[in-house]
């Protein structure tokens, strides 16, 4: 039998990888939107050969080095991760999963590690071209890891491609271009990388508006923000759409992680979004409590949002945990019963393999096969399991989008200045800016959240929660390493905000 | 034609491509043996700084390398991903701290403010070149003396010795196979550091690099010695019938060995040219030794790699319980899965040429100590 494991344990295993991906998010949208944006700088260097263009682009690489160091640093915890703390997930799922990893490796880790060594130390050992020409490739070679782990990240929203073998039980994979083309895959590339370009933009905004403030390198800190600034403003605009895309690929797939992001308990036809909110901390699914305590709606935007229609009807969490007939959504509770049933009958197929009777293994496969869409719910205790964290859902969400809209004025204000030639005097909007990369890291960690923890309890939606996909360890060794990870990426961390503090502070070179 | 090619192919395919890349991974730990060199080799500041400038253009090479080998075994291997990875716990997450404090220390050592001093990052550099390669090597070692675990019907996995993997260590024979790898990546370093800098500023620092090739690779020869006569007497996991199960058959890996003598031209080839690389290093002033070492290098740990898995041979084999014991056939992916990842890999080739071409033109030049004034570690 397939066990669930001790529930502490698996909140620390949980707990361990968030911690992790957290830390590595924290490096990641930084690389992967600055590269472009340093690629771009040094093109107009060897267009134009002044030597500002090339301090400037050497100032911003340099800042980029210590972080693309911690990266790589975070990074390699969350690959071996799947192994040592979800061993049963990489057995469960690894005919599918392992691929983009591996494929994210061959295709895109070698170009960015190769063509790195050249970006920063080619300068007077290759050709200006070919020095330019692996700037371009480092950009490449990042986001093409994008693309790599995010198809995997997609895959376990919305498992396409794939099938539950009996004989193995394990799930496998069946179609390779579902997978690479999985709807949910590409509305997550998109949307994390266009917010990641937005979040470089602000870090050169920020940095360059503190510069302008403090009366130096005034030049150097308006070019960068001339290109920062449009680079922002594009990136925010398709940051935006590809957002509502996400959204809309959310309620065709992962219907529940939308309502919990709106708390939406009881479904509605023209569902409005909430503006402001503050969440009802008792709540639960079932009782007659008001999801919110204080809420500003707008009449119709979730319809619309979901399903393109603003009278539309959008199902919300009870409908999902209680069923709806009127609707036709089964509830949680018969999914529960059928995965149950599902699991017996994989037990009685594989038992009867094992003794050789073929005839109870085909009756007891058949039996499978009714129910074996819902293997799943059949680890799941409660109807109620199904249901994500709401709170935090709901906060992660409406932050992200808050601060998004904000972005894109921000960066408005910034170009109309830059074109008027007014930025220096306009020293409110600076004070605003230099903020405005420590608000880009909230909304990009919120939306880490908002994608992860709303699809709990699922490792993989529908197909693997999370307390199965644990390995067999005690809470008290995978209570250790997340102490240990804490400290070791703690003191990292405030190795490197020390070392960017004082690069920042030193600034460019000047001739 | 990749579409036709049948399971069992496929799996022996895919076990030589984890191989491969083990193998350039081995090469690559030239990175770091001349990290565990650095306090050896260079006594001044300027020495250091050679040192850590020319490792510190190699060393996402290797850590990249290390990664792809992670995914590759994932991709095609899964079971021995969640067996070995989730089941020997503590010697891969002290393996994996070892790499995660080298990725920072090269660009954080001599920035200013930096929190730690340069000292705790060299350290770092260090405990990676050491006790990094030391574990991975006892790691290896399991691939022929085995592990501690049990797998359910249902492959979730039971490690049966409290260590968790770290066990593996106080193995002779698996402690042997590491300090084997510690000392041959000394004996790398001091190679390939001897090819890339330019000694006109720090002579002192050529004549002991070329001394710790000759030193290291003689450290390394009795546990070389031990690995090799042991794998030659030792009983090995065997699948022994149709139906897949495994015993133990008396001098396995002599009989594999024997079965494949192309495995005996590797591992002697390997060594004729790890052994000329030393010689051309320490008793020439010839740059070249690297290319022979690292040849050389990756040539045995191909045949050391490829020993345990192939004629029918557990590669991850149970103590614990032998039908346990993790094989090409049963722990890997479903034949649709690798037949797609065949295809991918054929992108390989391209990714070597322009390494190579990369590596070319970054090494024309030797890094010299004026270079050191500009973008450095």
């Amino acid at each position: 039998m397939i066990e669930n494991f001790d529930l502490t344990m698996v909140n620390w295993a949980r707990a361990q990888f968030a911690l992790t991906a957290m830390y590595h998010w924290i490096f990641v949208p930084l690389t992967l939107g600055i590269t472009w944006i340093i690629a771009f700088y040094h093109t107009i260097y060897v267009r134009t050969g002044s030597n500002e263009w090339k301090n400037l682009t050497k100032f911003w690489m340099k800042l980029f080095g210590i972080n693309f160091a911690i990266g790589v640093a975070t990074g390699i915890i969350m690959e071996f991760e799947f192994g040592t703390n979800w061993s049963n997930y990489s057995w469960m799922v690894g005919d599918i999963f392992g691929a983009p990893l591996a494929i994210e490796g061959i295709i895109a880790f070698f170009l960015e590690a190769t063509f790195f060594a050249v970006m920063f130390f080619g300068w007077n050992r290759v050709s200006k071209g070919f020095h330019l020409f692996s700037s371009w490739m480092v950009a490449l070679g990042s986001n093409l890891s994008a693309v790599w782990i995010l198809v995997a990240n997609a895959w376990m929203q919305h498992p396409v491609g794939q099938a539950f073998n009996p004989d193995t039980a394990r799930f496998e994979m069946k179609d390779f271009a579902d997978v690479v083309f999985n709807p949910v895959a590409v509305s997550k590339f998109t949307h994390t990388t266009s917010s990641s370009m937005l979040l470089a933009s602000l870090f050169i905004i920020s940095i360059s508006s503190w510069f302008i403030l403090k009366g130096r390198h005034i030049q150097m800190a308006r070019r960068s923000i001339a290109v920062a600034a449009v680079f922002g403003l594009l990136a925010s605009g398709f940051t935006a759409f590809t957002g509502d895309e996400a959204a809309f690929e959310n309620a065709r797939h992962q219907p529940m992680k939308l309502a919990a992001f709106e708390g939406l308990y009881k479904g509605e036809y023209g569902a409005g979004l909430v503006a402001a909110g503050l969440i009802n901390p008792t709540k639960q699914p079932g009782d007659q409590q008001e999801a919110f305590s204080f809420e500003i709606r707008i009449p119709g935007l979730l319809s619309l949002l979901a399903n393109r229609s603003p009278g539309s009807f959008v199902p919300g969490i009870e409908d999902f945990v209680y069923g709806n007939d009127e609707h036709g959504i089964m509830g949680a509770g018969e999914k529960i019963k059928k995965g149950r049933m599902a699991l017996a009958n994989l037990d009685a197929y594989k038992t009867a393999k094992e003794a050789g009777d073929e005839a109870a293994a085909w009756e007891a496969l058949a039996a499978f096969n009714e129910n074996r869409d819902f293997i799943g719910y059949g680890f799941l205790e409660r109807p109620e399991d199904t249901v994500p964290p709401v709170a935090l859902s709901f906060y992660a969400f409406h932050i992200m989008v808050i601060l998004g809209s904000l972005f894109t004025l921000v960066c408005i204000l910034y170009l109309f200045f830059s074109i008027k030639g007014t930025l220096v005097r306009q020293r409110w909007l600076l004070g605003l800016g230099t903020t405005m990369f420590f608000l880009a890291m909230v909304a990009s960690q919120a939306g880490w959240i908002v994608a992860e923890v709303g699809r709990q309890p699922w490792a993989i939606q529908n197909m693997l929660p999370v307390g199965v996909a644990t390995s067999n360890l005690t809470a008290g060794t995978v209570q250790t390493t997340f102490f240990m990870f804490l400290a070791l990426f703690t003191l990292l961390l405030i190795a490197e905000i020390g070392i960017m503090a004082k690069q920042i502070s030193i600034g460019p070179e000047e001739d | 034609m990749i579409g036709n090619l049948d399971y069992s192919t496929l799996q022996h395919l895919w076990w030589l491509l984890c191989s491969v890349v083990g193998a350039l991974f081995l090469f690559l730990n030239f990175v770091q043996g001349g990290q565990s060199l650095l306090w050896q080799v260079a006594k001044t500041g300027l020495e250091k700084d050679l040192v850590i400038n020319s490792l510190g253009r190699k060393w996402e090479l290797t850590f990249t390398t290390l990664v792809l080998f992670g995914g590759a075994l994932f991709a095609s291997f899964p079971k021995f991903y969640s067996t070995s990875f989730g089941g020997a716990y503590w010697v891969w997450i002290l393996i994996l701290f070892t790499f995660i404090v080298q990725a920072v220390s090269y660009e954080f050592r001599k920035k200013p403010s930096n929190l730690l001093g340069s000292s705790v990052y060299e350290l770092f550099l260090f405990i990676n070149g050491s006790v990094g390669i030391l574990l991975i090597g006892a790691a290896v070692g399991t691939f022929f003396t085995g592990s501690n675990f049990e797998l359910s019907s249902y492959n979730m996995v039971t490690w049966t010795n409290p260590l968790r993997g770290l066990e593996a260590a106080f193995s002779l024979f698996n402690l042997s196979m590491g300090l084997f790898l510690v000392f041959n990546a000394r004996t790398l370093g001091a190679m390939y550091l001897v090819n890339d800098i330019d000694f006109s500023a720090t002579p002192d620092m050529e004549n002991r690099l070329r001394k710790a090739c000759m030193v290291n690779f003689i450290c390394s020869l009795p546990f070389l010695g031990y690995v090799l006569v042991s794998l030659l007497l030792m009983d090995g996991y065997g699948i022994v019938d149709d139906r897949g199960t495994i015993a133990m058959v008396s001098r396995k890996y002599l009989a594999n060995l024997l079965a494949n003598p192309w495995l005996i031209g590797l591992l002697a080839a390997g060594l004729v040219l790890v052994i000329l690389g030393v010689f051309i290093t320490a008793k020439s002033r010839s740059r070249a030794g690297i290319w022979f070492g690292g040849l050389g290098t990756v040539l045995v740990g191909l045949a050391v790699l490829l020993l345990p898995a192939y004629n029918n041979t557990a590669f991850y084999p149970s103590k614990a319980d032998l039908q346990s014991s993790l094989t090409i056939f049963n722990a890997s992916s479903s034949q649709f899965t690798l037949t797609t990842m065949t295809y991918v890999a054929l992108t390989i080739p391209l990714v070597l040429a322009y390494v190579a071409y990369v590596w070319w033109a970054m090494n024309r030049t030797r890094l010299s100590a004026e270079e050191l004034s500009d973008e450095t570690y």
